[in-house]
């Protein structure tokens, strides 16, 4: 799932059910369950710290988050959760990688293959 | 990380289990922030409640309380789900205000201090320059960062829970000088005579820069500001722009002058915020269906002052029928406020007071939505206006006066 705007557990998701649900969203309906994500930046708050475990004990939490640039909470969120996120990228995703796309993401070697489009 | 002979005998298991398994996590949480070593904290204030906890987070702090976890250094609590008075009336879950009870029993066990309020800052603890802190609600933060010159980073609930059992967090972002300096200037010539006017300009710089290691210079303002104004700004600010520190020449204490703030680097962004820019923020709303019914006072809860204020805009005049207002604050000031009369001049109006809670984080808030058959939520606070939109409200920002307009006529402007 790749997204143009940035990213807050609390402002954008529906924790319960795993969608975007922020009116005017630019992905507004969309669900982020086991998908791998794609944000250019973390919007403020401090939710994700304990959301992102609740989410994935729900078994509605993404594969990876894969942020452009992130802030603490996302990281301390993810780790808590054991769910993979990284920061930084190059190329910029909107010119390699698109929503539907299967990908294979790798932190240890800082890599994202692009295994199937969409 | 490179550790003391301290933080090894944590890591061995000398401080129990829980100590361990957080020095554990810290260090796996500064290892990708590159930090070099950890930084003893003397205070620490971290969220934990069940709305945004759930059960996984509930038998989280289960685990701590069957390890002994206790607290190393001074802890306290973030605003929470629910006013135990108010639960039943606002239709919140039984089950989940049972857990919250049990929740703030294990905090409590673990010697953690449930202040439950989002403005530690303003009555709880103020850290002074240099001193090092683990906070967790953002507005707090970049209060702390920028008011007071102490140093935190975010820290989200495991992460400000895991400074507290340790004493110490890993020594990065805003702990470390070269990250405090500024990286672009705000002129402010814009009058901001309201709270919401400083949200306003919180939103304006935030949203374009959406970065946690941009650092604004505001300069040139007409004024000193007030603690509540520097409050909204912050909170608008570390909301909209993920900021967790800036700079206010002359105000703040690591900004003397522009070129201190921005350590004698030329700024590469000069802004100017004027009256006009704020004027286009207050049209841009969208009214929706021009609903009216709900107005709130929140996010971050109010001060002695701002109930002060609110009183007095609301002296012999009553929410309109049908409405709701909801006004938030922490139990020192709601004690204040009813000392000084203030709590009963708005619950004279219709107002109601919630205590220890924000509104965006209220448990069953979607729920709550649908069953009034709210759409909009009009606020004098940008930070609630920016944040609640999961729980599909439609927001509306307008200034104080104009918030309490619009809750007695029921008219939205």
């Amino acid at each position: 799932m790749v997204s143009d705007e940035g990213f807050s557990p609390r402002y954008d998701l529906d924790r319960w059910t795993g969608v975007i649900t922020k009116p005017g969203h630019k992905l507004e309906g969309t669900s982020i369950v086991d998908k791998v994500c794609f944000f250019p930046t973390a919007k403020g708050g401090i939710a994700a710290g304990w959301a992102f475990y609740d989410i994935k004990w729900k078994k509605i939490a993404p594969k990876a988050f894969i942020f452009g640039v992130t802030n603490p909470v996302m990281v301390q969120g993810a780790v808590f959760a054991g769910i993979p996120i990284t920061e930084g990228w190059s190329p910029h995703p909107r010119e390699v990688v698109k929503t539907g796309d299967w990908v294979r993401v790798d932190p240890a070697r800082k890599s994202i293959e692009i295994l199937r489009r969409a | 990380m490179q550790l003391t002979p301290e933080e090894q005998a944590i890591l061995g298991g000398g401080r129990g289990e829980a100590a361990r398994r957080a020095l554990q996590y810290q260090l796996e949480v500064g290892r990708f922030w590159g930090a070099k070593r950890f930084v003893p904290v003397s205070n620490v204030h971290m969220m934990g409640d069940i709305e945004v906890m759930g059960d996984a987070g509930l038998e989280f702090l289960r685990n701590e309380v069957r390890q002994s976890a206790r607290c190393a250094v001074p802890t306290t609590t973030n605003a929470r789900c629910i006013d135990f008075a108010h639960c039943e009336r606002l239709g919140q879950d039984a089950g989940e205000a049972n857990k919250e009870r049990e929740l703030i029993a294990a905090l409590r066990r673990m010697d953690v201090v449930t202040t439950d309020t989002c403005i530690n800052y303003q009555t709880v603890y103020q850290p002074h320059l240099g001193e090092h802190v683990a906070w967790g609600d953002t507005g707090t933060v970049i209060y702390a960062n920028s008011v007071f010159g102490a140093r935190s980073n975010f820290e989200a609930g495991p992460a400000a829970l895991a400074a507290a059992m340790t004493g110490r967090t890993p020594e990065y972002g805003f702990h470390l000088s070269e990250n405090r300096k500024g990286s672009f200037t705000v002129e402010l010539s814009a009058a901001l005579e309201d709270l919401a006017d400083w949200g306003a300009v919180g939103k304006l710089v935030g949203e374009s820069h959406q970065n946690y290691y941009a650092v604004p210079v505001f300069h040139g303002y007409r004024r000193t500001p007030t603690a509540d104004e520097l409050k909204h700004l912050g909170a608008a600010l570390a909301s909209y722009g993920s900021m967790g520190m800036f700079h206010f020449v002359g105000v703040t204490p690591e900004a003397p002058s522009i070129e201190a703030a921005m350590g004698g680097r030329e700024p590469p962004e000069r802004i100017v915020l004027a009256d006009s820019d704020l004027d286009t923020v207050y049209r841009n709303y969208k009214l929706g269906n021009g609903d009216a019914r709900l107005v709130v006072f929140s996010g971050p809860q109010q001060s002695l002052f701002e109930m002060k204020t609110l009183a007095g805009l609301f002296k012999n005049r009553r929410v309109t029928s049908g409405g709701t207002c909801i006004v938030t604050t922490n139990s020192a000031i709601l004690k204040q406020s009813r000392d000084l009369g203030y709590a009963q001049a708005l619950e004279a109006a219709g107002v109601t007071i919630l205590e220890g809670v924000c509104f965006y984080i209220l448990q069953n808030l979607s729920p709550m939505r649908e069953r009034n058959r709210w759409t909009n939520m009009v606020s004098n606070s940008a930070k609630i206006v920016n944040i609640i939109g999961a729980h599909r409200f439609n927001t509306i920002l307008r200034r104080t006066a104009d918030c309490v307009e619009i809750a007695c006529s029921g008219v939205l402007r």
